[in-house]
């Protein structure tokens, strides 16, 4: 049964690897005029005049002359004094999509379901199986698997997940065809045909949900992680996924109302602002709403039960590391060194962020493009959305899951996570409880904490854990042999520190 | 003054780091296992593939310099203590002015033949370990001789590779020498559970041995034989002291010392599995070989030497273990069947393996001791309500303050003392519910 689901999963890996070969393109006057504005199509069409009405079956090729149309445009532009009239749209992806006219096009319907339907049906038969197995913690081999111990297959799965996150960053129009398929799903859900984001946020919730079921599998003899992985799969599925979804078929500013600044870093932009305040009231409540779940939601609840109400209960990127990661939570790394590492680095992108985001405003409020005259805000946010919100946080953040840990991003990135560590050191109740001289020092707890805290350092010595990284997982507990972590919340002079 | 220390286990680390804490004198730890510390108590894990080697070692590799803890990997063969001299098995030699003995145990063998063969081993040490891992795919079938926790820690390592286990096991009962009656079946019947072939009453005569000098099976007392490709021993230790018989030093079954863990000789100490306590504190048995007595040890004799003589005061006994997926804590005195003057209460889960048994005196109520089975309490609350001779009824309404199980388990205490009004006419109610996260989620 595993062997089969094995089978179905890599099936379906196959066939939609193969869809990205599976369309012809043809790109006519017409589309261009449909896809792009009158503006932008004239100053194409010169330059796209090549590829008008030929078939291409090269998608590479073919989005790619796209896109460098589009770059002579603006270098064009540049030249002639008029860069107010450059071209940011992705129109490579949109015309790419619209051009696309071949076995893919044709089925979108059909080879959607084939893939996902193999993929969750082999992955259900890889998962479910494991019922059989008696409840209690189950990780014998993880060290000896080749996927689960940095060797052939992780690197392999790291390898898949890193350029998945490339293409999809920063060069999605070859991966055209895998946005097709989900226009369907995408016009149901809001009405409109699939963005790239579309399609990552669709995977990220598939991914949410099936490895979420295998969590409840694993964990089930502790109601404390079942409860847990419902609630990240609740958050993910309703509030990631489809919520937004709807907020935008009813025509309002989509918003995923558990997200917050400064994880989500653009809360503060011009557009994301405006967008609101033409939205009206609903639109000033989410501005409002936003704003009280970091400046009243985090120091509160952080207090009273530490940051894992937000990081391994509400959070999509902890959502997904519970889920998708859990396999890889053994990985990172627990030394000294690392946890010296993390304090600077993830205390720097709090700064940056904040930084950025006070540039940000201050440009918005004055219609000064520099603060203090020398530093561009416009840079600041390209330089944090490119090194932080897309390499950092996606290609590093789940593209190293199989080398490094589910935890790379929370651990050393998150200015989120920085800021509500820091509550959680200095005024919370939480804790984790060590029961007396129980402890063995076996390393159990050490091994599968994802965040590398080395709990038994703690544990080995009767000390409470009080880590600002700590984000509640629970696992440390869940895996102790000897039955002596407890997650508590309790007056905050009882933390034995 | 060079303080050298035999034993690089649990115990010789404590001393160290404690010594080192509040000293300057020169600290060298001796072993011939690995370089390095490491958790004995995780070897299970390694060989499941649970952890590697790297994770079972408490301090990173840099504490030692850093603290100027000096280690040695050398076997010490002869120790001269008229001349306070080490002789290693190279050769070398060692001089000490104060010297701690904590050289840990070794697995019983009670001269069976065959019990040389390869593929027949117990499980101490980490070169138990590596011979294990080394043939592990030769064997299909393994037996384990003896049923107390290392063995069935064997038992759960070889089934979690898909091996055929057969569990043979002297008593009537698992480990029925300490658990009582129902703990102990309830224990045989998970055993079973996990297709563990445990089979009670059984003893072995002989090992057989296929030609070559490995295993090929074992010879029953009833002459029935197993064919395996593996026998574990696991038989219970015996301190592993056999390079200081015919010393000065006074042993017996292990190192003597009194309540300061001297030995007989001034300026030698020894502490953990080695030692055998000349009076042992209340409570406790002269042998006792547990991780964190090893640790208590340590922190005493640190002390010690240092200048502030200070009794081994374990205080009320404790210990943990995981039989399978079954937790086990223990606190205080439960003995296997109750003596004059006391007696059990005893619940048990009618759906899952969890079990509460509290012993307590007959004229006072005062309780003595707790095994608890698939629910977690808390040391500190138990170990006050032994030393307090908290009355047994006290400690039921109060249960709830043990409870050290994760947010949102089931809570028991409710059905526990309903059990005991029933038993004793009694009617007590609960006092405490659980606070915290659970106080405001329910
Ligand atoms: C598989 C297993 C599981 C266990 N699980 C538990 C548990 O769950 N809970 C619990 O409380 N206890 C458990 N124990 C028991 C516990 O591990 C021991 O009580 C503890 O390790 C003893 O520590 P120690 O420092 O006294 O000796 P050891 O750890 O044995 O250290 C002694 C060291 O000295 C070295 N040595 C000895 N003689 C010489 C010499 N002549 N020259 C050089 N070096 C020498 C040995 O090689 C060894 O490295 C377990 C034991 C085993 C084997
Ligand atoms: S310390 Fe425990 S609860 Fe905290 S992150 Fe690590 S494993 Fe999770
Ligand atoms: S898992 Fe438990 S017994 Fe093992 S080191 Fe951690 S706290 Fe100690």
């Amino acid at each position: 049964m595993k062997n089969t689901g094995i089978f179905l999963i890599l099936t379906a890996l196959v066939l939609w690897i193969a869809l990205l070969f599976g369309n012809t393109y043809k790109l006519t006057p017409e589309i261009l005029l449909e896809t792009a504005s009158q503006e932008h199509a004239d100053l194409l069409r010169p330059k796209l005049e090549d590829l008008f009405d030929q078939e291409h079956s090269n998608v590479f090729s073919f989005s790619s002359s796209i896109k460098n149309a589009i770059t002579e445009v603006n270098k064009e532009l540049d030249a002639e004094g008029k860069s107010d009239q450059k071209i940011y749209d992705t129109y490579e992806l949109s015309l790419t999509k619209a051009a696309g006219d071949g076995l893919v096009s044709n089925n979108k319907g059909l080879l959607f379901g084939l893939v996902f339907s193999l993929l969750v049906l082999g992955a259900l038969m890889f998962i479910l199986p494991d019922l059989n197995l008696l409840p209690g913690i189950k990780n014998d081999g993880i060290f000896h698997h080749p996927g689960t111990s940095v060797k052939w297959l992780g690197i392999i799965l790291g390898a898949l997940l890193i350029i998945f996150y490339i293409l999809l960053y920063f060069f999605p129009h070859f991966i055209a065809n895998w946005i097709i398929v989900l226009d369907p799903l995408s016009n149901f859900m809001n009405g409109n045909k699939a963005s790239q984001w579309f399609l990552y946020g669709f995977l990220y919730t598939i991914a949410v949900l099936v490895m979420g079921i295998r969590m409840l599998v694993k964990y089930r003899h502790s109601k404390y992680q079942m409860i847990r992985t419902g609630s990240v799969m609740f958050f993910q599925l309703i509030f990631a996924f489809m919520i937004p979804e709807i907020l935008t078929k009813l025509n309002m500013p989509s918003a995923d109302l558990k997200n917050m600044w400064p994880l989500d870093y653009s809360f503060f932009f011009d557009y994301r602002i405006d967008q609101k305040i033409e939205a009206g009231t609903l639109g000033i409540f989410m501005f409002v709403w936003g704003i009280i779940l970091f400046a009243v939601g985090v120091p509160v609840l952080t207090y009273f039960y530490g940051k894992r109400w937000y990081c391994s209960w509400v959070c999509g990127c902890g959502g997904l590391a519970e889920t998708l990661g859990d396999p890889f939570r053994q990985l990172s790394n627990k030394s000294l060194k690392a946890w010296k590492i993390e304090r600077w680095m993830i205390h720097a992108v709090l700064v940056f962020a904040v930084i950025m985001t006070i540039g940000v405003i201050y440009t918005y409020m004055s219609g000064n493009s520099a603060i203090f005259g020398v530093i561009d805000t416009g840079t600041l946010r390209y330089y944090y959305g490119f090194a932080i919100g897309s390499i950092f946080s996606g290609v590093v953040g789940t593209g190293f899951y199989p080398l490094m840990g589910n935890r790379v991003w929370c651990r050393f990135g998150c200015p989120l996570a920085a800021y509500l560590g820091i509550v959680q050191r200095f005024k919370s109740r939480f804790r984790i409880t060590t029961n007396g001289g129980q402890c063995i020092s076996c390393g159990n707890c050490s091994t599968y904490c994802e965040q590398g805290i080395d709990v038994r350092w703690y544990a080995q010595r009767g000390q409470d854990i009080v880590r600002s990284s700590c984000v509640g997982c629970g696992v440390c507990s869940a895996v102790c042999p000897r039955g002596v972590l407890n997650l508590e919340n309790g007056p905050e002079a009882s933390r034995n520190i | 003054m060079q303080i050298a220390i035999i034993g690089n286990g649990i115990s010789g680390i404590t001393a160290a780091r404690y010594l080192r804490k509040d000293s300057d004198h020169e600290i060298t730890v001796i072993s011939s296992e690995t370089d390095y510390f490491f958790s004995r108590t995780a070897l299970m894990y390694i060989y499941m593939g649970h952890m590697n080697y790297e994770h079972t070692k408490p301090f990173e590799d840099w504490f030692w310099e850093k603290n100027k803890i000096n280690l040695l990997n050398r076997h010490v063969e002869e120790v001269d203590f008229d001349h306070k001299n080490l002789r290693f098995s190279n050769g070398e030699t060692f001089a000490y002015d104060k010297l701690i003995l904590a050289t840990g145990s070794s697995p019983n063998k009670f001269g069976w033949p065959g019990q040389d063969l390869r593929r027949v081993q117990g499980l101490y040490s980490y070169q138990d370990l590596e011979a294990l891992q080394s043939y592990s795919d030769e064997i299909e079938t393994a037996v384990i001789v003896g049923g107390g926790l290392i063995g069935i820690e064997l038992a759960e390592m070889l089934k979690s590779k898909g091996k055929e286990v057969i569990f043979l096991v002297r008593e009537a009962s698992f480990w029925n020498m300490v658990l009582p009656k129902e703990e102990s079946e309830m224990i045989n019947q998970h055993i079973l559970e996990h297709h563990i072939d445990l089979r009670l009453e059984t003893e072995i005569a002989e090992i057989l041995d296929d030609g070559q000098g490995n295993v090929k099976g074992v010879k029953l007392k009833d002459e029935s034989i197993i064919d395996c490709q593996f026998v574990g021993l696991t038989v219970g230790v015996h301190p592993n002291i056999s390079f200081l018989k015919d010393t000065k030093l006074a042993t017996e079954k292990g190192i003597l010392v009194n309540e300061f863990l001297e030995t007989n000789i001034p300026d030698v100490y020894a502490l953990g599995d080695c030692v055998q306590h000349q009076n042992p504190p209340p409570g406790r048995r002269p042998l006792e070989q547990i991780w964190y007595t090893g640790k208590i040890m340590g922190e005493t004799i640190a002390k010690t030497i240092l200048g502030d003589k200070t009794t081994y005061q374990p205080g009320v006994f404790y210990n943990s273990a995981k039989f399978l997926d079954i937790e086990y804590q223990t606190y205080g005195a439960v003995p296997a069947t109750p003596e004059e003057g006391t007696e059990d209460f005893y619940w048990q889960s009618p759906v899952e393996h969890k079990l509460v048994r509290i012993h307590f005196k007959k004229d006072t109520k005062a309780v003595t001791g707790v095994n608890t089975f698939g629910i977690r309490m808390r040391q500190g609350i138990w170990q006050n309500w032994i030393e307090k001779e908290t009355s047994v009824e006290e400690v039921l309404i109060n249960l709830g303050k043990a409870n050290f199980d994760p947010e949102f388990f089931k809570k028991h205490e409710q059905d526990i003392i309903e059990a005991y009004n029933e038993q004793y006419g009694a009617s007590l109610k609960l006092k405490n519910k659980k606070t915290g996260l659970m106080a405001i989620f329910q």
